[in-house]
């Protein structure tokens, strides 16, 4: 795995505001970008694909909706379905669940965090973006506390600054940086 | 393998001996999350401690359980499945003189009562019995009584509206406070009962199977055996229908099923 340096894998999380915040970050990485980047951005369920699409367009690194039980792989951007909650599993494979609702969302947030700082440890990036409630915040502090690097979107840029503000708050965040800064970093991984 | 991993593989085996309900081939995040969570509330500190109370105390053990799979469902949820359902299967279902159904993992019930709606505006209900089961004793309780909160009655009308249904939807249920219960003449059709996937048997054979959103929560080897256990229990040409986001690709009868309605994942058996 970690064959290209420190990190295994990036997780994103995002809410409202977070298309356009997606969008910065994603177009910026090329088709055969080093890890695997998974992403829960709060979305309506009855828009089965449409995020999919619309970040496809706009970016080169191949854009994906999760399957479960598929492995994660490098060089694609996994995101998570609406209306399931998405895990990592230890061996590495995604899995989907349906239980209620945590920080009112589904797919949440803190879920896929927890369950990727339980897997991926400190070889794991975590990013909390744009978003209008605090889903997030007890997920970033966990991949912290796994020792994995931990990033807020800055609150002045964030379209909805009230999501990465809640986990700097909680003192989740390792860095606070604007989409800019997180693209560079990101890059160099 | 830390010794926290060690705990948890100990904690499900002796379960599994002590009790005869087996979580080894659950996908183990989401039981993790689970066992975590009931620590929370419980404060309890370790996983150790948690075996001890729950092999030593049997209404410990009741809660653990209802914590472990509980779930939230809802009427008509996913509604193009429904009226897919409803447009491509009942048809040929009506050919049967009697028609028997399985729905497995059916959790509080508000998907046993969409399906009889289904088959009772389609003129099949009176000459069809469904058997749904869950492993949640509790949630068995509630399927059986047919009692649901008023304020989920909105969400569930838009739903079945979706899923092509055009009669007033309060005619099935009756009102009161702040509890809806649902038409006895629903209900007449309906077997509720135990049944662990995981381990018990099959036990009759149907026309249609419906499992949805249980599989996901299962591991590779355990949906291989659990979609061997519905085909199994399925007649030839029977239907199945799965969740979502559900496959037969971990199945090894996969090539034995035949798409219905690839999107909506309806199959019938072929063979
Ligand atoms: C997410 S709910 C699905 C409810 C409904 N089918 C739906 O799609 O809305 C999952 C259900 O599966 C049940 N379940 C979990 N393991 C099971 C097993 N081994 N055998 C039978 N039911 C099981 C749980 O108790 C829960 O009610």
């Amino acid at each position: 795995m970690a064959a290209h340096g420190k990190y295994e894998a990036i997780v994103i999380g995002a809410s409202a505001g977070g298309l356009s915040a997606l969008t910065t970050i994603l177009g910026a990485l090329p088709a055969s970008f080093s890890l695997p980047v998974i992403i829960v951005q709060h979305r309506y369920r009855d828009q089965m694909n449409l995020l999919e699409e619309i970040l496809q367009n706009k970016c080169k690194i191949q854009i994906r909706q999760v399957e479960e039980k598929e492995k994660v792989e490098a060089g694609i951007v996994y995101i998570a379905p609406p209306d399931y909650h998405l895990l990592i599993e230890s061996d590495n494979t995604f899995s989907l669940s349906s239980d209620p609702q945590v920080s009112f969302s589904r797919p949440s947030i803190d879920v896929l965090f927890e369950s990727a700082a339980a897997t991926y440890r400190k070889s794991l990036i975590g990013i909390v973006l744009t978003g209008a409630n605090k889903d997030g915040a007890a997920g970033l502090l966990a991949i912290k506390k796994a020792g994995g690097l931990t990033i807020a979107q800055s609150p002045e840029e964030a379209e909805y600054p009230y999501m990465p503000q809640a986990a700097i708050d909680k003192g989740a965040a390792t860095l606070v940086l604007t989409l800019k800064e997180i693209q560079t970093r990101i890059l160099n991984c | 393998m830390d010794t926290e991993n060690i705990a948890f593989k100990e904690l499900l085996d002796s379960i599994r001996l002590v009790y005869g309900y087996d979580f080894t081939d659950y996908a183990e995040a989401s039981v993790k999350r689970r066992v975590n969570n009931f620590m929370a509330n419980h404060k309890i500190e370790a996983i150790d401690q948690l075996a001890k109370m729950i092999l030593k105390d049997e209404k410990v053990f009741e809660e653990f359980i209802q914590e472990l799979s509980v779930t939230v469902t809802e009427m008509f949820r996913d509604p193009p499945f429904y009226k897919s359902l409803r447009e491509t299967v009942l048809k040929r279902l009506a050919t049967y003189p009697f028609i028997k159904i399985w729905v497995a993992g059916c959790a509080t019930g508000e998907e046993v009562y969409s399906i009889a709606i289904l088959f009772k505006e389609e003129g099949l209900l009176n000459r069809t019995l469904i058997y749904a089961t869950d492993i949640n004793q509790k949630s068995l309780q509630t399927a059986k009584e047919g009692m649901y909160p008023l304020e989920n009655m909105k969400q569930h009308t838009a739903n079945y509206q979706k899923a092509g249904g055009n009669q007033p939807f309060s005619e099935y249920y009756t009102a009161k406070y702040n509890t809806v219960m649902f038409d006895k003449s629903l209900k007449q059709n309906i077997v509720f009962a135990p049944h662990n996937l995981a381990v018990d048997k099959s036990f009759n054979e149907f026309q249609l199977i419906i499992c949805r959103n249980v599989l996901i929560y299962f591991n590779q080897k355990l949906q291989n055996h659990v979609i061997n256990l519905f085909y199994e229990s399925l007649c030839p040409f029977g239907f199945f229908g799965m969740g979502n986001k559900e496959s037969l690709l971990f199945s090894d009868k996969q090539q034995f099923f035949e798409d219905v309605d690839r999107k909506q994942k309806i199959f019938m058996k072929t063979k």
